[in-house]
């Protein structure tokens, strides 16, 4: 019977709760307060609570830093991307009116902004997530006796 | 004119956005790259395209006045703008030219240098250190300054770390930079956070606007300057703040050096030019006061203090490092003028510094490539073991020294000729006997490279090991380049003159393109 077992069936259930408000704030962010930078570490958290009680390799197995690095990227690329859309559809960089030239109630921003968040959200999760593998994954410091 | 038609139109309109967005873009997909060969070709391909973008952006300008680019569509001073003008096109250029040659070099260096798994991540970190540079020099939008300031730093100290396979010093050294950059830094965005608070508007040109009705009296003001000056001091190593320099130079991986000796201090001496003369009023008191005073006077301190410090050093590379605390000290001096001269003098030996300086820590990292040579006093014979490596170090060399029909002659001359027309007859003698001061310390090189015989191994002289293709070319292209400079100072002149007329015409207030508020929304052609 491991040590933590209020711990680990309480964070069970708030792991998915955690994850679940971070799209909330991702997707309330067009109208509220929130966006990607907030949801995205609200993300993170939800797997940082789960290597904090169930360890660091076991948050390794379920998201591997692997992917963190992948994440990290793609984030840069859906933000950048999006601008390079605009681009390709005659406009200045970023310029999300483009998306929807004729639409009266500016929905090319609207869209423009939701993708732009969506690789904030990607890029601010796989950060944070990797600032705290690379200080977790830290060897110990020796004691004296080890030497 | 036949030359602008080579440029398609798109480089010419989204040219000012894209040379930020394409390295920046590309640096992401080689992070992910575990090919160094690929990581190499992308990053020489990007530079090559930056190369071609910034210079259809300065004849552009030179031709057609500025350029400006509204991020977003979103009109300055609400929206980010971008804005190219005879100031820093010239600037865009070098980085861009700089960081293409560099990159044919960094294809043997950074392979013997760099520990094999990091060679993408390391590629990765230089583009985004270059999009940071040019990032910095592009916008008008004085917060995203800082934000392209920090992109630049950051890497720039992962980058100097990462020297650390070749030599342990570089943590410490990056470490050691890691600081003083924050702290400068940190000091910039206070001065911005002042002009802020006092102006409302974070638009170059709408700051300078609002300062024009607030005026020289008003306290925040002048804090924010002085935070503004002190901080960009730190980023370009003005004499007393240059400590984070030496190290981080003599120890980073020498690609990275040669590019950072070439651009970095650049950058940072463009926006303290483009803050004091463009956004502050030159003729106000206390900027005038601190021109004089602090930039000239420091200038005039780093140029004596450190030209001696790099006599006394012996490790090559902080001899080199040294002297560039030296010559920032030359262009401080040339912009505390703050005549037409005075400036012409500062931005020409900036281009000119570049040129020579580049090609003197890409022969220096050649000559560690090949027999691991750091100390000065390793350098006996170099000169016929490396003729071609040590011919290209010695031209470029005469070059800072500032031997007529020289760039740096060039430069030193236009600053003298400042000197006089302001009957600053005390500079002159300093710019003299510095000038001596590197004599002595490229001399020094130089006589062991030439005068002294070839070392023995095994009762055997060293055999002649030139150093590689891919080195000696961007080393000579650089080498001829501070002597093309000097025979024909025509085109580098003409474009620090044209630099130092935006400086002349005082604060910029126009704020260009800004009519409307909403981004613009195409005209929809066809019914529907």
């Amino acid at each position: 019977m491991s040590p933590h077992v209020i711990l680990r069936v309480v964070s069970k259930l708030l792991i998915p709760l955690i994850a679940l408000f971070a799209l909330y704030v991702q997707f309330h962010g067009d109208f509220g307060p929130g966006g990607g930078f907030q949801a995205g570490v609200i993300f993170a958290s939800s797997i940082i609570l789960y290597a904090l009680i169930f360890g660091l390799d076991e948050a390794k197995r379920a998201v591997p830093p692997s992917w963190v690095r992948i994440g990290m990227t793609l984030g840069v690329l859906i933000y950048g991307g999006t601008g390079v859309a605009t681009w390709m559809l005659g406009g200045e960089f970023l310029n999300y009116t483009y998306f929807a030239p004729q639409s009266t109630h500016a929905a090319g921003q609207h869209w423009g902004i939701f993708a732009v968040e969506l690789g904030v959200l990607c890029t601010v999760t796989s950060a944070m997530v990797a600032i705290f593998y690379a200080f977790g994954s830290r060897a110990p410091e020796l004691t004296d006796e080890d030497w | 004119m036949q030359l602008m038609s080579l440029f398609p139109e798109w480089i010419l309109t989204h040219g000012s956005a894209s040379l930020v967005v394409v390295p920046l873009m590309l640096a992401v997909l080689t992070a992910l790259n575990p090919s160094a060969k690929i990581a190499w070709a992308t990053v020489l391909a990007v530079t090559a395209l930056c190369v071609f973008t910034s210079l259809g952006l300065l004849l552009q300008v030179i031709s057609h006045g500025p350029i400006h680019y509204n991020m977003g569509g979103w009109q300055p001073p609400l929206g980010i703008g971008y804005y190219v003008d005879s100031l820093n096109a010239p600037i865009l250029l070098l980085i861009s030219v700089v960081a293409f040659l560099c990159t044919i070099y960094a294809l043997p260096s950074v392979a013997a240098e760099v520990e094999p798994k990091k060679k993408g991540p390391f590629y990765a970190a230089f583009l985004i250190s270059f999009a940071g540079l040019l990032g910095m020099v592009i916008t008008a939008d004085a917060f995203n300054v800082f934000v392209f300031l920090e992109v630049s730093s950051i890497s720039t100290y992962v980058l100097v770390g990462m020297g650390a396979s070749r030599d342990r010093r570089a943590l410490t050294s990056s470490f050691n930079y890691l600081i003083m950059g924050s702290i400068g830094a940190t000091f910039f965005v206070i001065g911005i956070g002042f002009l802020y608070m006092q102006t409302g508007t974070l638009n170059m040109m709408d700051i300078a606007r609002v300062l024009q009705d607030i005026g020289p009296n008003d306290r925040v003001v002048q804090l924010a300057f002085a935070f503004i000056v002190i901080g960009l001091g730190l980023k370009l190593a003005m004499f007393p703040l240059h400590m984070w320099l030496p190290g981080a130079y003599a120890y980073a991986p020498s690609f990275f050096t040669a590019f950072l000796a070439a651009t970095a201090t650049k950058a940072a001496l463009y926006l303290l030019l483009r803050f004091t003369f463009t956004v502050f009023d030159p003729s106000w008191d206390f900027v005038a006061t601190a021109l004089m005073i602090l930039l000239a006077g420091l200038g005039i301190l780093g140029m004596l203090a450190s030209s001696l410090q790099a006599i006394f050093q012996n490790d090559l590379r902080r001899v080199l490092a040294y002297s560039s605390v030296a010559q920032v000290g030359y262009m401080l001096l040339g912009i505390g003028m703050a005549t037409t001269l005075g400036l012409t003098a500062g931005y020409l030996h900036m281009i000119n510094h570049a040129m020579m300086k580049g090609a003197l820590f890409i022969a220096a990292g050649a000559f560690w490539y090949r027999f691991g040579i750091t100390q000065v006093s390793d350098m006996r014979g170099l000169g016929k073991t490396m003729p071609w490596t040590m011919a290209g170090f010695t031209t470029a060399g005469i070059a800072l020294i500032g031997v007529p029909g020289t760039a740096g002659f060039v430069s030193k001359l236009t600053l003298v000729r400042a000197a006089a027309e302001n009957g600053w007859w005390w500079a002159i003698g300093v710019i003299v006997v510095t000038s001596i001061l590197a004599i002595i310390y490229i001399g020094r090189i130089i006589e062991q490279a030439y005068f002294h015989p070839v070392p023995e191994i095994n009762g055997k002289p060293v055999a002649r090991n030139e150093a590689p293709y891919t080195m000696l070319i961007p080393l000579w292209i650089m080498a001829l380049a501070s002597v093309a400079f000097g025979i024909n100072a025509e085109w580098t002149t003409s474009l620090a003159e044209a630099a130092a007329h935006v400086l002349d015409a005082g604060p910029n207030t126009v704020i260009p393109g800004a009519h409307d508020v909403m981004p613009v929304v195409p005209t929809v052609t066809g019914g529907h």
